[in-house]
């Protein structure tokens, strides 16, 4: 067993954008998000990823313009501290230490140095009991401060970020709670409280699900879970409250939001329509539907011309104050499960996997971008809880990318199950997939595994189903006609024994089929439908399947449900060697004999890596992550690593990405690569600084004046280019401070200045 | 914002029909033209010379029509009796014919008056043929006999009695002047070699001949008689190759296409069928009668078939060029100038463009399913079935409503009019195992909603009757479809494993389960 330390789990691109509300920069530039440890910042016009704020340790759950400096930013995170950023140019200024978990962040503007936050109870269970607590920011121009001057505002709120919310220019905070609503009057220091019936006589669900207040008007506008939206005037005085309603949403109210002057009211929910109500006319409403996945924040820009709503699809959508979508922002989709495998696409080598309900999406890991949606199931999605849709199950690339096929299946609650296989052609004018034949009933019940036959002449797929069978289907060849057809057909079925099968899988040059029928393995010859041989290792049903490659193509590989993990020689049709692990995916490397085993035990996941021919394994990662894995895909790198250690060897050609059930795709990082990245991202800050300073320009001058002077006359004594540092010198000191860049900047330039050339030293051994 | 993604209709494909080169090939003909003649058209033959003329034996005359002329160039009249089988001689110049008192004419095509005339057969005369080298004519007549006649000398040369019946089918050999062929009542073809004087190829086409024909190679034989068209290898003495059945009345004729040899035959079943290489039907055409008689024009140009009611229908070619004066008329038109104004216009490099945003044209059921108007929905794609007799996108909007849940509010609250479209419709394409799924769950959840209410209306009662009976039929049906796989899964055991594989398919299992949700809603109904 080889440990190492120099291979380590990272975790990769694409976390949830959608986690916290996205704010607007004051000038409409700037789009910025929470994603992951990091605080995103995107162009609003061009929808590009500019740059991140990177500093905290863990997730990053709230952000907020600071109401003093409308550059700067304070974000807070479940590592317990606040950071305070100039996000333009991407510079940490401050962090308070605070102490516990944070899971909110208010300010106002009339609270300077004050910050309320979301903490949980420290005495409680974690996620039950919330406190608002206000944080008197300490003045100190250190970088790091602890602000551990704490005061409770209230304790039982809401965890749902959205049901506290600030009032006219903050002269009170209200909160909302199952069906209570609070007003915290900081004048008075008083909170009144106002609740609803758990239920109307119509049998109306009454908690509260997000709050928005009026920033001029006293009025708060309250959601609720059947969809009524609720405003509340008159408050000040706790008797004479009055609320009127208005139901349009039929289902929970996710998010509301007035606009900077009050006009208007956003409202948005699971239908994913975002409603504009007119303060004051309450009837009068527009609409902008069909936005994707179900609406869960909304924000407006300050000057009130821009909106952005964040989805459950992992999007954030800029839209115009005059209700025209114009930019998008999409991360990785992440639904509740990924029902396909992680797949890579031959063409692009972008991940692909099921994204949006009914959609394929391809996302670039090298650039961390979401490339596209390619539609599965052409349908009008309706959003509507508890509606059976159809969703993508299954996905297979042949080996050149020219082909997909695809499975998309609903009724997995009733009994009546509709699937659909189709294939998809590549389309080189459009570069991208279109659709080729739909096979409305491929099976008589539900698809299990399928995959396309690996030789680069002829392309066929094999679906197995519960129906006991397996398929085989080509394209074209239809014996009537004598044309070559371009849709597909059925070639040929085979089953055994009645049994059903449980996985299938083609050898490295395409010559074997083999399919698991429940304990049996059984070898098929592609060209003949011959049943070859049977393998069978009892007890324990087949799991996964996979056929070594290169100088491993004799063996096959299976792991069963009774923690057995075999292999197989195909020349004697014996089993070679057979381990007792508990594999929960099996993944061979496409470009290598190496196969990756992920094992589930004792609640950690253990990896690995070994090659068929040995049951020793070359590399073994304990304790990888502490959720099971069920997916996981082998990515070619652009260049391979060169790397010659034994235990980091198998990561020279590809890389390994893993999905956790908590839905986190990891990976697994050298240490060469991690070098390599760091020197890049050196060169890359020098560059910049030539690029953008103007000062530069200035020094830069002086500085190749100095080099020609030096390659001129570097006999001579150093007194000339001492005289032109002085001037560099006296020329940086001497320039206000704020028309120069940031320090960091500027810094090494300036210890240059002060060194002595040795330029001409250098040159002199070379000659 | 995405737009509205309309509801999908799927497409089924027909059922035996495919599209083939051959398929388009024969399509490609325009409506036929018809021209009266006196009597039932028995014989066209079209002058292998370039203005390719037919002529058209019918009644008393014969008539001979240019490609396009839809009135006669020249006709033929000085027939006492009904004359019968005018053909052309290899260079087109001379025209023989017999006739129903026995006398055969022989006519040059540019005069009107006979310039031979063959006396010797004591009956009529159905069939005249020239023999390859143009000197000889070769007749067959009801009085058994075939006989040879010298055209320059007008006198037999031979008479041969074999056949013990009529004499209705003749066709020389093309490539030895020695050599013909004749079909007879007798239900015989015979080979004739001139040389020996005698048959030497006997065949038993098993119904009185019709029609013999010869292929260009001169080594297949057709035969029609009865029902069937029989195919003849010669070479190999005589053996039979293929014997077709695709007409159910006799088949009177039957002539070869001179582009790749297709044969066409027709018959008295109104039908005139295209076979290809391997003797598939590849196209079809319709007449208003019993066809008798048919000829196609060199390269296809035209298909002349004639009828017992005396109508001869000439059908054309379609030419490329005729569709593109079509549309370039048409492009000339003013409409169009308008329409065009500023399409074609080219953006110079430094304008700036904006996009005109396209409109989506949406069907009506989906602009009703967009706003959500579900009722509204079901009705508009009820009336597009009754009015364009598209099942399927009916069925595709069923299967929307299914989809999103809200088909039973759709088919809730009807009155009896609206009800009686939607049992209507169940009761024409409920056992259609391609709809049958959406359609019963349809049938469910109607018998749920107005079970209480059904016997107010009788109408309804007696379409749920009706439904009732045909569901049962339809459970008896595959029933049975069910009992006969199981006896083909017998037979099938007993045979290689390979085999078994093969056939079984899906077809057993849906049927299966088609047959047991159709019993059960039958079952409901019953309760009902």
């Amino acid at each position: 067993m080889v440990e190492t330390s120099d291979i380590r789990v990272v975790r990769c691109g694409g976390s949830k954008v959608n986690l916290t509300p996205p704010i607007i920069s004051s000038d409409s530039r700037f789009v910025l998000c929470t994603s992951g440890d990091l605080v995103k910042v995107y162009s609003t016009r061009t929808e590009e990823w500019l740059h991140s704020l990177q500093g905290h340790t863990n997730q990053v759950t709230g952000i907020t313009l600071n109401p003093a400096n409308h550059l700067q930013v304070y974000s807070c995170s479940v590592d317990g501290t606040v950071k305070l950023w100039d996000f333009i140019d991407g510079i940490l200024i401050k962090t308070f230490v605070i102490g516990c978990p944070l899971f909110a962040i208010y300010v106002s503007e009339k609270h300077t140095g004050v910050l309320f936050l979301h903490v949980s109870m420290a005495t409680d269970s974690k996620n039950e009991c919330f406190q608002l607590v206000s944080v008197h920011l300490p003045k100190s121009a250190e970088q790091e401060v602890e602000a551990k001057e704490m005061s409770a505002v209230s304790s039982h709120i809401s965890k749902n970020p959205s049901c506290t919310a600030f009032g006219r220019g903050g002269e009170y905070i209200a909160f909302a709670r199952h069906l209570q609503l609070n007003v915290y009057f900081f004048r008075k220091q008083k909170t009144y409280s106002f609740s609803l019936k758990a239920t109307d006589k119509k049998g109306a669900k009454n908690a509260f699900t997000c709050i928005a207040c009026h920033p001029t008007d006293d009025c708060i506008a309250t959601g609720h879970e059947d969809g009524k939206i609720r405003l509340w005037r008159n408050f000040i005085h706790k008797k004479e409250y009055t609320y009127s309603t208005q139901h349009w949403h039929h289902n929970a109210v996710n998010t509301l939001c007035f606009t900077p002057e009050g006009t208007h009211l956003l409202s948005g929910g699971i239908e994913s329509v975002l409603v504009q109500w007119q303060y004051g006319a309450d009837n009068r409403k527009e609409f902008l539907p069909r936005l994707g996945g179900s609406i869960l924040h909304i924000s407006a820009s300050s000057d009130g011309q821009l909106f952005c709503t964040s989805h459950s699809d992992n999007k954030i959508t800029v839209i115009e104050s005059s209700f025209k979508v114009c930019g998008v922002i999409q991360g990785l989709v992440k639904g509740d499960a990924v029902l396909t495998d992680l797949m890579i696409d031959p063409r692009s080598k972008a991940l692909v996997l099921n994204g949006k309900p009914g959609h394929l999406q391809f996302y670039s890991l090298l650039r961390d971008k979401h490339l596209y949606n390619l539609d599965i199931v052409q349908q009008e999605y309706i959003y509507e809880a508890g509606l059976d849709q159809f969703e993508v199950v299954k996905a297979a690339f042949d080996i050149k990318g020219s082909w997909l096929a695809t499975v998309e299946e609903r009724g997995k609650k009733s009994s009546d199950l509709e699937f659909f296989l189709k294939l998809w052609a590549f389309d080189e004018r459009t570069q991208s997939f279109v659709l080729n034949t739909t096979i409305t009933a491929a099976h008589t019940d539900r698809i299990i595994s399928m995959c396309f036959s690996s030789s680069e002449e002829t392309t066929m797929l094999v679906t197995a189903a519960e129906d006991s069978q397996f398929k085989a289907w080509c394209q074209g060849a239809d014996a009537d006609t004598q044309q070559d057809q371009n849709f597909w057909s059925c070639d040929f079925v085979g089953s055994y024994h009645k049994l059903n099968p449980t996985n299938c899988s083609f050898s490295a040059d395409s010559s074997l089929l083999a399919v698991s029928f429940q304990e049996v393995i059984t070898i098929w010859s592609p060209d003949t439908w011959e049943m070859l041989t049977t393998l069978c290792q009892p007890p324990g049903v087949i799991r996964d399947l996979c056929f070594g490659r290169l100088s491993c193509s004799k063996y096959l590989l299976g792991t069963t449900t009774k923690n057995l993990l075999c292999c197989w020689n195909l020349l004697t049709c014996e089993l070679e060697w057979s381990t007792s692990v508990d594999v929960s995916k099996l993944q061979p490397d496409p470009f290598s004999e190496n196969v990756a085993a992920f094992s589930y035990q004792s609640k950690h996941t253990d990896l690995f890596v070994f090659k068929p021919s040995e049951p020793r394994p070359l590399f073994t990662n304990k304790n990888v992550c502490s959720e099971k894995v069920h997916r996981a895909v082998f990515v070619p790198r652009e260049e391979p690593l060169n790397s010659c250690d034994e235990s980091t060897q198998w990561l020279n050609r590809s890389q390994l990405y893993f999905l956790t059930q908590n839905m986190d795709l990891l990976t697994f990082s050298t240490a060469t690569e991690e070098d390599r990245m760091l020197s890049s991202s050196k060169q890359l800050v020098i560059d910049d600084s030539v690029a953008v300073t103007p000062f530069y320009l200035l020094l830069g001058k002086h500085r190749q004046q100095q080099q020609k002077l030096n390659t001129q006359s570097h006999p001579v004594s150093d007194k000339p280019q001492q005289t032109q540092g002085s001037v560099t010198i006296k020329e940086l000191l001497h320039t206000p401070a704020h028309v120069l860049p940031a320090a960091s900047v500027l810094c090494s330039m300036f210890v240059n200045s002060f060194l002595i050339s040795n330029t001409g030293v250098q040159q002199d051994p070379l000659r | 914002m995405a737009s509205f993604k309309p509801t999908k209709v799927q497409f089924l494909p027909k059922l035996g029909e495919k599209v083939t080169e051959d398929t388009l090939y024969w399509k490609n003909y325009k409506s036929p033209v018809q021209i009266k003649e006196f009597g039932a058209v028995t014989k066209i033959d079209f002058s292998p010379l370039a203005p390719h003329n037919y002529a058209v034996t019918a009644s008393t005359r014969i008539h001979v029509y240019g490609l396009h002329s839809q009135e006669p160039i020249r006709s033929f009249t000085r027939f006492r009796d009904t004359a019968y089988g005018g053909s052309f001689r290899g260079d087109g110049k001379l025209l023989v014919a017999g006739s129903e008192e026995g006398l055969i004419r022989l006519f040059d095509i540019c005069g009107r008056v006979a310039l031979r005339q063959f006396t010797g057969h004591s009956k009529a005369v159905h069939v005249t043929s020239f023999l390859s080298d143009g000197f000889r004519v070769v007749s067959g007549s009801d009085d058994l006999t075939c006989r040879v006649w010298d055209v320059p000398s007008a006198v037999e040369l031979s008479s041969i009695t074999e056949h013990t019946d009529y004499i209705r089918a003749l066709a020389p050999s093309k490539l030895n002047p020695d050599l013909f062929v004749t079909g007879s009542y007798d239900h015989t073809v015979k080979v004739f070699d001139m040389r020996s004087g005698s048959s030497v190829m006997t065949m038993q086409h098993g119904h009185p001949v019709e029609c013999v024909l010869l292929y260009p190679s001169e080594a297949l034989l057709v035969s029609t008689g009865g029902r069937y068209v029989k195919i003849w290898d010669l070479l190999k003495g005589g053996q039979e190759l293929v014997s077709l059945k695709n007409h159910h009345k006799t088949v009177t004729c039957a002539c070869l296409s001179s582009v790749g040899n297709k044969l066409l035959t027709g018959s008295l079943d109104r039908h005139v069928k295209v076979y290809n290489s391997s003797y598939k039907v590849v196209h079809n055409f319709d007449c208003d009668a019993s066809i008798l008689s048919m000829a196609v024009a060199p390269d296809d140009e035209v298909v002349a078939v004639g009828m017992t009611n005396g109508v001869l229908s000439v059908r054309h070619r379609k030419h490329k060029k005729d569709k593109e004066t079509l549309t370039s008329r048409r492009r000339r038109g003013p409409s169009y100038r308008v329409f065009v104004k500023g399409k074609n216009f080219v953006p110079r490099q430094d304008d700036f463009l904006v996009s005109k945003p396209v409109k989506q044209y949406l069907r009506k059921y989906d602009k009703q399913l967009k706003s959500f108007e579900v009722s509204k929905a079901l009705d508009t794609a009820l009336q597009m079935w009754t009015r364009t007799s598209k099942p399927e996108v009916t069925v595709a909007v069923i299967i929307e409503l299914n989809r999103r849940g809200t088909l039973k509010n759709a088919l809730a609250g009807r009155n009896e009019e609206s009800l009686t479209k939607i049992l209507n419709f169940l009761l024409k394409h409920i056992f259609d195992p391609r709809f049958s799924r959406p359609l019963l769950t349809v049938g469910d959840i109607v018998l749920d909603l107005y079970r209480q209410v059904l016997h107010q209306s009788p109408v309804v009662e007696r379409q749920l009757q009706r439904l009732m009976e045909v569901l049962g039929r339809e459970a008896e049906l595959q029933q049975e479809l069910l009992q006969v796989l199981g006896i083909l899964d017998t037979l099938f055991a007993s045979l290689t494993p390979r085999k078994e594989v093969l056939w079984e398919e899906h077809c057993p299992m849906s049927l299966n389960n088609h047959c047991v949700s159709v019993s059960s809603v039958s079952a409901d109904v019953c309760r009902i």
